[in-house]
């Protein structure tokens, strides 16, 4: 009897926590305005910024999947993404002046310098930091991620300065490009589902159906099982730190373009977001972190905009913590460690 | 000649040596056995031959070519395939997914054609082709990481503690189909615990002791040495 109810506690208890601020503001918005369009267009703009957090997020589960690390590296990476980006696009002479076509072509030419740089750093990263201590104690690999995150995030300051720099508005982010029931879609909100959906689809595809997609579920598994099929581990694990990679330096072009704002710190604040995602989707999770990630920019975009910007976090990890206790595998994790 | 020719080989785990200079040979075409109390070095031999822990000194020559200091996947290359002791099946897979896995290095196409053979020899995997390995009973995953070895057509087979926690009924099953892969052309290397099974179905047997060979036979004749079975067949 207690177990049944304990059960059905963690089920639809989840389900109800994470619907009282969308039902809680929805209310107010029927008392107020008589329609829904304001906590719907919170949602909608919550489900984009979470788009680029589940991007980040999607490195960390794929990372601690395969080696129980937690890299805390991982937001410095997307935030030298997004400098690399901006830096790159500027090189190539992309400006508030550039044409349509040349604007795409640009875009995408530096979404792939992009993935491939945070890609190979973060390859190089684990090659440095991690793999010497595989057999070392689990504490040592996450002491070295953390300096890692340090000199990164020092990297960044060196490269533009402590404060945040604004940068040119390549697409004009905030414009809206249409409205559907009364949800403005701005085309910041177009970009951003446009670079996570066919990305999460592709990684999802990868890891369930291609040769080396099923190594890497295998060595996170059971490795030394995969060493016994001929898997070489120590390249699926770096094939997985470049799959990271390659994740947040999309999210870090994406973020420069949707905020029009980086900065050296932006690593570790989305980082911790989408770490934060991770473990609440279950870590180790492909689809927890993605559904981890939008969850978050939901509340974030509802206390942002309702409550106030700075109980944002506290309110965020107040949502972690319950979703912990009555769930501690995360939303979509299984008892045990899960990838794929 | 051997097609495995196993000389002298030291193993250790970090500071600890779990094998101090074993040898062994196995024929082509033979199911040999290595029987031995827990801790005596069977599992280890294991792990040395497929490359999981290299010896630190000693060679392992098979077809001719030394293998010792291969990394596991060059072994797996060369047809070595292990079953490891407890089963080590891939417990969020499928059934069908772990046999895949275990063609994983094959470029060729006769892959579907040996997923049919393992499932005539196993039957209750093809039962179970779409369900998980982790849902299924110990005895259904040993047969699951045997099925998972013979994917990837091995020319020595290693097999490790196949009797390990299952009920008896299965494992005279398990006995049977080991037997049958070795009928059908399978050289195999067994280790067990439980040496009445193993001499019953090996041509030769060696005894392992505290890391070394202590007594190497055809395995009729080590049945009825006195030692052997005051010490490992409970006589």
């Amino acid at each position: 009897m207690g177990a049944t109810v304990q059960e059905l506690l963690s089920k639809y208890g989840l389900i109800a926590l994470l619907l009282v601020l969308p039902v809680v503001y929805g209310i107010q918005d029927l008392r107020d305005d008589g329609n829904l369009a304001g906590i719907a267009n919170n949602l909608f703009d919550g489900l984009s910024n979470g788009a680029i957090i589940a991007l980040i997020a999607v490195g960390y589960t794929l990372v601690y999947g395969i080696i129980e690390l937690i890299n805390f590296a991982h937001g410095e990476v997307f935030m030298i993404g997004s400098f690399t980006a901006v830096a790159f696009w500027g090189l190539i002479g992309l400006g508030l002046g550039s044409s349509v076509i040349g604007l795409v072509l640009g875009l995408l030419l530096t979404l792939l310098v992009a993935m491939a740089t945070c890609g190979g750093m973060n390859v190089m990263i684990e090659r440095v930091a991690y793999r010497p201590l595989r057999g070392a104690p689990k504490l040592a690999p996450l002491i070295t991620a953390v300096g890692m995150s340090f000199i990164l995030q020092n990297v960044g300051l060196l490269w533009l300065g402590g404060s945040p720099k604004s940068v040119d508005d390549l697409i004009r982010a905030q414009d809206d490009l249409f409205t559907v029931i009364g949800i403005n879609v701005s085309r910041a909100d177009l970009l951003a589902f446009a670079v996570t959906v066919p990305l999460v689809v592709l990684l999802t595809l990868f890891v369930t159906r291609a040769r080396l997609g099923k190594a890497m579920r295998a060595t996170a598994q059971d490795p030394e099982a995969a060493r016994l099929m001929g898997i070489n581990v120590d390249t699926t694990i770096s094939l997985t730190f470049l799959i990271g990679g390659m994740m947040a330096g999309a999210a870090g072009l994406t973020y420069a373009l949707y905020q029009t704002t980086i900065w050296f710190f932006q690593g570790f604040q989305a980082g911790l977001l989408a770490f934060t995602a991770a473990v609440m989707g279950g870590i180790g999770n492909l689809r927890g972190a993605v559904l981890g990630g939008l969850i978050i920019g939901c509340i974030q975009q509802i206390s942002d905009n309702r409550i106030s910007p700075s109980w944002t976090p506290a309110i965020v990890f107040a949502y972690l913590i319950l979703i912990m206790v009555f769930r501690p595998q995360g939303l979509l994790g299984e008892e045990t460690r899960e990838a794929g | 000649m051997a097609i495995l020719e196993v000389r002298d080989i030291h193993t250790y785990y970090g500071n600890i040596q779990a094998l101090k200079g074993v040898t062994l040979e196995v024929e082509e075409g033979e199911i040999v056995t290595l029987i031995g109390s827990n801790g005596a070095g069977k599992s280890t031999t294991l792990r040395s031959i497929s490359g999981l822990t290299p010896p630190r000194e000693g060679s392992i020559v098979f077809r001719g070519q030394d293998i010792a200091f291969m990394p596991p996947q060059e072994i797996v290359r060369l047809g070595i395939l292990q079953s490891p002791e407890g089963r080590h099946c891939f417990q969020r897979m499928t059934v069908r997914e772990n046999l895949e896995l275990g063609a994983y290095l094959r470029r060729d196409r006769q892959v579907a054609e040996d997923m049919e053979r393992v499932f005539d020899l196993f039957p209750r995997l093809k039962e179970r082709e779409r369900q998980k390995a982790g849902t299924m009973s110990g005895g259904e995953q040993q047969m699951l990481a045997i099925g998972r070895a013979l994917m990837g057509r091995p020319r020595l087979l290693l097999l490790d503690e196949p009797s390990m926690g299952i009920a008896p009924i299965l494992v005279e099953r398990i006995y049977e189909t080991i037997a049958e892969i070795n009928r059908q052309g399978t050289t195999i290397l067994l280790v067990e615990q439980n040496a009445n099974y193993a001499l019953g179905v090996s041509h030769r047997g060696y005894v392992l002791e505290t890391g070394t060979v202590a007594l190497a036979d055809a395995s009729d004749r080590l049945r009825e040495n006195p030692d052997v079975q005051r010490a490992y067949l409970g006589a």
